[in-house]
């Protein structure tokens, strides 16, 4: 769950408001595209749910964490409640597929015999059976993007927020990497994806919030079309 | 927290990014071989001007007035009163007659009388660069008819000391601080390749400790590679040039220390050392990255 209220975050290093009055609440099991034009402070909200940024004022909940006072050596524990899935994939390079989705268990310390069982096991759900000894750079953009997925999803997050997936893809794989994350939602997961691609969203009939020039201009609960 | 797995991923991050733990060992390894180096020559340097200084003895001559042996050493009590003086001993004019015989020709000595010589002490002293004022208080007791001392020799000896100490000080000070700027910042760069892995440990959750542990094997077992190369390297070339050295300067009042005299503490050093630098250097490097 994400709740948000008066949000305003301004970069004091270069006096810029990226965000200014936002509200917003995302309730679990949601699947919601946050859409926008660059520069428009999507990635900034992005950046607020995982706490990589703190607001400047006003009240941000992520997962029944406050946002703006939680600890530092807080945030991990935090963070295990989310999965992120990034433009880029950002795969260690000199890790093969299981191992990078591995890593991200080991992290929280789970058990090998649970690694085991549970890597194989999100492997088959992205479609990546069979490809789990292949390095990130033997694999297809969209497969790179699979294993994100994967490492995002095996720790059961509560919530998956992908800043921009589609990003590097093409239309085919795009699509392919949506319904991925539709089928992940319907398992109960909460997906949040900032993007700002109008045809893929628009194909899918979900909540859009819009965001431009730092303020929400738009939140269609119905779901469905956007334009900008 | 896994430490097994923790342990396991510091000794593959070596491995997976062998050419910048090379680069780092190699650094670690040079800058300690020079550090050591000029250690060791300052140390052995020392030892010799100690051992030139040793040398270099005064000799006080009894007055001739006090022909008699047992009133001459009396004078025993008074010599060793002065501030400077470490051992004060004692040679009769017959013993100084026989050392004189011992030296020379024998023949030379044939009809001369042994009260040509005079009793006198020979004195070492606690530091040379003060022989001078000890000169003059041995001259001022009763019954000292002269005192020789190469007071020229004395002073080139100090100057020389003192040079050596300061150069050797500044050196190593200098040494330590250039090859610990060196030996982080290579061990800085090392991990700066490695940003965007901790920016993803981070994401996923974990915490600063778990990203921190192998960084800190990784540089506790790079350090102890780098100390025990450096040591075994220092240990061949410290032999090679004293055994050149040595060889080709026989005759001269050169004595090299032997390695394995300082070997313990040179190795304890080196390892002291390179696991500081490899442990705190791997933590001071991430420190940055895990501010997100």
């Amino acid at each position: 769950m994400v709740y948000m209220q008066n949000v305003r975050k301004v970069y004091e290093s270069s006096n810029t408001v990226a965000l200014d009055n936002v509200s917003l609440t995302i309730e679990d099991g949601e699947f919601v595209f946050l859409v926008g034009p660059s520069g428009s402070g999507k990635t900034t909200l992005m950046k607020l749910i995982t706490g990589e940024v703190r607001p400047t004022s006003g009240k941000v909940v992520v997962n029944d964490f406050d946002m703006g006072t939680i600890k530092r050596r807080k945030l991990p524990k935090m963070r295990r409640t989310l999965g992120v899935v990034f433009q880029d994939y950002r795969l260690i390079e000199n890790m093969n597929v299981y191992d990078n989705v591995a890593f991200a268990m080991r992290v929280v310390g789970a058990p090998n015999s649970e690694i085991k069982t549970r890597v194989p096991y999100i492997l088959e759900l992205v479609g990546l059976e069979g490809r789990e000894k292949r390095m990130p750079g033997e694999l297809s953009g969209g497969e790179q993007q699979r294993v994100g997925i994967a490492r995002a999803l095996v720790n059961s997050p509560r919530m998956i927020v992908a800043d921009e997936p589609t990003g590097n893809l093409d239309p085919a794989r795009s699509l392919e990497l949506m319904l991925l994350l539709e089928k992940i939602n319907e398992m109960g997961t909460t997906v949040v994806v900032v993007t700002h691609e109008k045809e893929l969203v628009n194909a899918f009939s979900k909540r859009v919030i819009t965001i431009d020039c730092g303020e929400k201009t738009g939140d269609s609960v119905e779901g469905g079309y956007y334009d900008l | 927290m896994r430490l097994g797995y923790l342990t396991r991923e510091g000794f593959r991050s070596i491995t997976t990014h062998s050419f910048m733990s090379f680069a780092t060992v190699t650094i670690i390894v040079a800058c300690l071989i020079i550090m050591g180096s000029v250690s060791l020559l300052s140390l052995n340097i020392n030892k010799l001007i100690k051992e030139l200084e040793a040398q270099n003895e005064i000799v006080v001559f009894v007055d001739e007035a006090i022909g008699d042996e047992a009133a001459a050493r009396d004078l025993q009590r008074n010599i060793e009163a002065v501030d400077n003086v470490a051992s004060a001993e004692f040679v009769s004019r017959t013993q100084a007659m026989e050392n004189f015989m011992g030296k020379y020709d024998a023949s030379l000595m044939e009809g001369i009388d042994e009260d040509v010589f005079r009793h006198r002490f020979i004195i070492h002293l606690n530091d040379i660069a003060y022989m001078s004022q000890t000169k003059m208080e041995l001259e001022a007791i009763r019954g000292v008819a002269k005192v020789n001392a190469h007071l020229d020799y004395a002073q080139n000896f100090v100057m020389i000391r003192n040079v050596v100490s300061i150069v050797s000080l500044v050196l190593i000070v200098m040494l330590v601080f250039v090859s610990f700027f060196i030996m982080s910042n290579t061990i800085k760069l090392a991990t700066f390749g490695r940003r965007e892995e901790i920016a993803i440990m981070k994401m996923v959750g974990a915490t600063n400790a778990f990203i921190r542990l192998p960084f800190v094997v990784e540089g506790l077992i790079l350090g102890m590679m780098g100390g025990s190369i450096a040591f075994l390297a220092e240990w061949g070339i410290y032999n090679l040039v004293s055994g050149r050295l040595v060889g080709s300067i026989t005759g001269t009042l050169l004595n090299v220390i032997p390695f394995r005299q300082y070997a313990l503490p040179v190795f304890i050093i080196y390892m002291g050392v390179g696991i500081l630098v490899g442990a705190f250097g791997g933590v001071n490097a991430i420190r940055n990255y895990l501010k997100v």
